[in-house]
């Protein structure tokens, strides 16, 4: 794509600042721990023996093979849960639908190892609908056996990337498209399979990416449900368990970091070639269709029945958070709400402090997804792939080789007036969220500018905008879209985050909500509590969504209806 | 005290003594506002033992850290070059050891009496004075009375009666390269049965696991949720889940070993004071007495606190029986610590699923066989078991120095040299391994279809 503008001065300091930040953050915590893979573990000395060993073994083989496998799957399952709830809700007048979007979401905003609580508690072998099928039939379905457990609960939690994706995607697409071919005749399925979503490709695409990634080097759901031969848990488990000087976790890493790397440039190549700019914005053509009676049914049918699904690990959550004892039986013994209590008494501070970390850490996301997507998609900057390379490479760092690497870079970093050591203060915390969540941001703002049209920057600059006005007034307006389902996406799920946090919390007064959660649920009766908390988190952030989602309506449908003013005024 | 006859000797205890007396009152109210303290035990614990802390020493308030004992053990070494701990506080005394290994420990004289030098066979405090022990834990089965209930499952009393083949896929443990209680209880087992029986009795009762947990308290979490029937655990998160309503009981099986859990101050500590009058306070009566909270519900390591203790509460300095057959050796321990880890981890964690399959043949091979009298069926079956127990090294080449250097898990000096690589052993022991439990599983159904 070629630059705008001849002067490159203003985004390419931009692009110096933000590969500073990249290259001190990510780069430099991470080479110092992935060193030690291309380290000889007996003489230190530089060398490729610990691939060699890695390829070697049928353990890591078969733990590569069951990652590809569970991340292929997790999409497939969470595309069908995603593409129905999108399409419906965005494509025809829908009653509920921003409900359906938000509670579309709320699955993200719970950490994985809690949601897997849940399920085992409802879908275990001896869960609660097992206990059922076993009392009436006589016989049990194994959900939650093996890398199906995975799968069902990665594509449960995951989905809701393609969902956010999908629908901003959906919702930019020019309707007029869709109109001119239904004039042509095309209807139904037809209509979607080949107008709408291959237009919505970008969209899908960033968010299919983005569960596979994510799914791949997932740790917290394969190892509450022990399934020890998957890459991630391998790495993990190495580097936790053998020490830090063991060399095999950081191969995995750097092979996860690789395959990482290969899948999304394989995303990059199947977008390649194709325009899916429009110049109209949706919202202008034609409005949500109506659905006939039966169609209706049909939808409100598939709706509930995957709502139900996906929010089955809030429902065991909350019969969790409100039973006394819960043990091998359908329901919890009794009902209480001495769990609350004693959240609102004790764990008050997790709270503020994750609305603190999270929603600094997704300004951050959102500032600096923005910018480089205008940096790689729209000025000719030598290298400036490389910042968007360098930037989703964040989304393959494990959480824990991330936060050591953090602990051993920065320790020796005193901050001034405060006097402290960087590692230990605060403000890490958010920078590891950032980081961490950076990839989630900038798929979603660079599907966002992918979709404006370049037309209306030269446009505008043909009127005489300046290029920050332009930006400004143009560019992010019309991508607001993405921008918000980046915000959205990096909020709610740094929110939950807890791989990297956990290393670098340093003092209990710091520590954000999964931590909590994760202390809660390390004792007998800490269950109740834990689950307690966890609702709560739910709650908050399921609120914080949709408050976000309307304020952005809102503010969409002012702009259009000043913009009809503007257009009736000129006619 | 031979200087103190000497005048100058007599100077000297004198002016120290008088530094003494004006110190010690000032001493008591200058403790620091804070204390840090790093911990794998859960809010249940640290809240309950620092709000009783709090309340007698209201100007200090205690932060608490909680981690993993490994990730605490790697927080305090990467913190260590500006250290903000105070304290370390957990169960296995190996983590303790490889925290002073790394002199990261500060060293400690306890001023409370009345805490015995041993408990079961185990020396309390570390006798080089580093770590103090402040309760005791054994380990043991616990279990889920309405799954036995509904399983038709009767209880188990010893590490062998889990081998029987009604107990297939209902237990479950965490692994002990995961959780430093579960390396104390598979340890226990090795040095109480010798090395190439005790893995044989490990691995007969790991093939009739469910499942191998990640965490130490993924087993109790899913014995009380009844996700498997049966747990193999420290006894404080069966005494703890049973006070918290849920219906679960424990045993301690025969071959146990009391084994202190810990507590240290680290090496330059920002608040030492502070620091060493928790370790007094946990040490008192007073707070022995708080670890007897249902919500805590350890082992004391004061005798005399045990008068204050519920009903039917363990009482090692009563009854004998608890801990005594094994004499825990911790130097052997820790002569091959990370090659068990390891080789538990080869064998049995990531190989479950074969492990599994191999003992379904053989068991039900045996199931087969009961009472006919094929001696040619049996000699396959013999051979079978033989095969599934077997282990890749000898207890020799286990505590082999040379042998164990690659497995440790650091090059100190970047001249360091050591031979072999330990992703090649495993290698090595994989394959060995993933072959003997093809083959016993193999021989078990020819002796099935002898029959």
């Amino acid at each position: 794509m070629k630059s705008l503008s001849q002067s490159h001065w203003g985004p390419g300091a931009l692009a110096v600042c933000l590969s500073l930040f990249l290259v001190v953050f990510l780069l430099v915590p991470v080479a110092k721990v992935i060193y030690v893979a291309f380290q000889h573990p007996n003489t230190g000395a530089l060398t490729l023996i610990n691939f060699f060993d890695f390829f070697n073994n049928s353990l890591f083989r078969e733990s590569f093979l069951n990652s590809v496998y569970v991340a292929g799957m997790a999409v497939l399952v969470s595309s069908l849960i995603a593409v129905p709830l999108a399409y419906f809700t965005t494509r025809f007048t829908f009653g509920g639908a921003v409900l359906i979007q938000t509670l579309g979401i709320v699955p993200l905003i719970m950490p994985p190892f809690v949601g897997a609580v849940a399920m085992l508690l409802l879908f275990g072998e001896n869960g609660s609908v097992n206990l059922l099928l076993n009392d009436w039939f006589g016989f049990t379905v194994p959900f939650m056996k093996g890398l199906n457990g995975v799968v069902l609960v990665e594509s449960i939690h995951y989905f809701p990337f393609i969902l956010i994706n999908l629908s901003a995607a959906l919702l930019n697409i020019d309707r007029a498209m869709e109109e001119s071919a239904q004039n042509l005749g095309a209807s139904g399925t037809r209509l979607f399979c080949r107008i709408v979503f291959p237009l919505a490709m970008p969209g899908y695409v960033a968010g299919a990416s983005l569960v596979f990634l994510k799914v791949f080097d997932d740790l917290g759901t394969p190892l509450l449900l022990n399934i020890n031969n998957m890459l991630a848990p391998q790495a993990y488990l190495r580097i936790t368990t053998i020490g830090i000087g063991d060399p095999m976790g950081y191969v995995i890493s750097v092979i996860l970091v690789a395959f990482s790397l290969f899948s999304l440039w394989v995303s990059f190549l199947a977008l390649k070639g194709k325009d899916y700019a429009t110049v109209q914005k949706g919202g202008g053509g034609l409005m949500k269709r109506d659905l006939r009676k039966w169609e209706k049914v049909g939808c409100y049918a598939v709706v509930i029945l995957i709502l139900v699904m996906v929010l089955s690990p809030h429902i065991g959550l909350a019969l969790l958070s409100f039973g006394t004892v819960w043990s091998f039986s359908v329901l919890p013994d009794a009902f209480t709400i001495a769990h609350y209590e004693n959240v609102f008494r004790t764990a008050t501070q997790y709270i503020s402090n994750t609305l603190l970390y999270a929603g600094l850490a997704a300004l951050i996301d959102v500032a600096f997804g923005t910018a480089i997507a205008y940096v790689v998609w729209r000025t000719g900057l030598p290298g400036r792939q490389w910042l968007d390379y360098i930037a989703m490479g964040a989304v393959a760092i494990p959480g824990v080789v991330l936060g050591i690497g953090y602990l051993r870079t920065f320790i020796e970093f005193q901050v001034p007036i405060i006097d402290k050591p960087l590692a230990t203060w605060w403000v890490i915390i958010v920078v590891a969220l950032a980081i961490r969540r950076l990839p989630y941001a900038l798929r979603a703002c660079v599907a966002g500018l992918q979709q404006v049209s370049i037309m209306l920057e030269e446009a505008a600059e043909n009127l005489g905008a300046t290029k920050s006005r332009t930006v400004w007034r143009v560019v992010v307006p019309l991508m607001s879209g993405g921008i918000l389902a980046g915000f959205v996406t990096s909020f709610a799920t740094a929110a939950v985050e807890l791989s990297a946090t956990i290393m670098l919390v340093s003092q209990q007064s710091d520590a954000p909500l999964a931590f909590g959660i994760y202390e809660f649920m390390q004792s007998a009766a800490g269950r109740g509590p834990g689950a307690a908390l966890g609702i709560v988190a739910v709650i908050i952030v399921g609120i914080a969504t949709y408050v976000s989602h309307t304020v952005i309506e809102s503010g969409e449908r002012k702009r259009q209806a000043g913009a009809a003013v503007a257009a009736a005024a000129g006619a | 005290m031979t200087y103190a006859k000497s005048r100058f000797g007599q100077l000297f205890a004198g002016a120290a003594l008088a530094v003494a007396v004006i110190a010690a009152p000032f001493q008591a109210s200058a403790l620091e506002d804070k204390l840090v303290i790093v911990t794998s035990y859960p809010p249940d614990t640290t809240v309950t033992v620092s709000k009783a802390f709090e309340k007698k020493f209201p100007g200090v308030k205690v932060e608490v850290l909680n981690k993993s004992t490994s990730s605490g053990i790697k927080y305090l070494q990467s913190t260590a070059a500006k250290n903000t701990s105070d304290m370390f506080w957990a169960s296995a005394p190996d983590a303790f050891e490889v925290l002073k290994g790394d002199g990261l420990l500060q060293k400690y004289d306890v001023k409370v009496m009345g805490i015995p030098e041993k408990v079961g066979a185990f020396p309390v405090n570390d006798p080089a004075g580093y770590y103090k022990g402040f309760a005791a834990s054994g380990y043991g089965i616990m279990w889920n009375t309405r799954y036995m209930e509904a399983k038709k499952l009767p209880i188990p009393k010893t590490w062998n009666d889990l081998t029987k083949p009604i107990y297939f896929g209902h237990v479950g443990m965490s692994a002990p390269s995961r959780s430093g209680t579960t390396h104390l209880t598979v340890e226990t087992i090795l040095q109480g049965e010798g090395w190439d029986k005790g893995w044989a009795l490990v691995k007969e009762m790991a093939g009739n696991f469910k499942t191998v947990t990640e965490r130490s308290f993924g087993v109790p979490d899913g014995v009380n949720s009844g996700q498997f029937g049966l747990g193999i655990v420290i006894d404080f998160f069966a005494f703890s889940s049973k006070a918290s309503g849920f219906p679960v009981d424990f045993v301690y099986p025969p071959v146990t070993t009391l084994v202190p859990a810990n507590i240290a101050i680290v090496k330059n500590a920002p608040h030492p004071k502070a620091a060493a009058e928790f370790i007094e306070f946990l040490l008192s009566a007073e707070g022995q007495e708080v670890l007897l909270d249902p919500k805590i519900m350890r082992l004391p390591v004061n005798p005399a606190t045990y008068a204050k203790a519920p009903k039917g509460f363990p009482n090692p300095f009563k009854d004998s029986s608890i801990g005594a057959a094994v004499k825990f050796d911790l130097k052997k321990s820790k002569s091959h610590y990370n090659v068990v880890n390891a080789l538990f981890d080869v064998m049995v964690t990531y190989r479950l699923g074969d492990l599994q399959a191999a003992t379904k043949a053989i068991q039900s091979a045996e199931a087969k066989l009961a009472g006919k009298p094929s001696g040619e069926a049996k000699k396959l079956i013999a051979e079978a078991r033989a095969l599934l127990g077997k282990v890749p090294v000898t207890e020799k080449q286990a505590d082999d120095k040379e042998f164990n250097k690659i497995f440790t898990t650091k090059r100190k000096k970047a001249s360091t040299e050591v031979k072999g690589r330990q992703a090649e052993v495993e290698r090595e022991w994989d394959t060995a391994i993933k072959a003997n439990y093809a083959k016993a599983k193999e021989l078990a159904e020819k002796a099935i279809s002898m029959m």
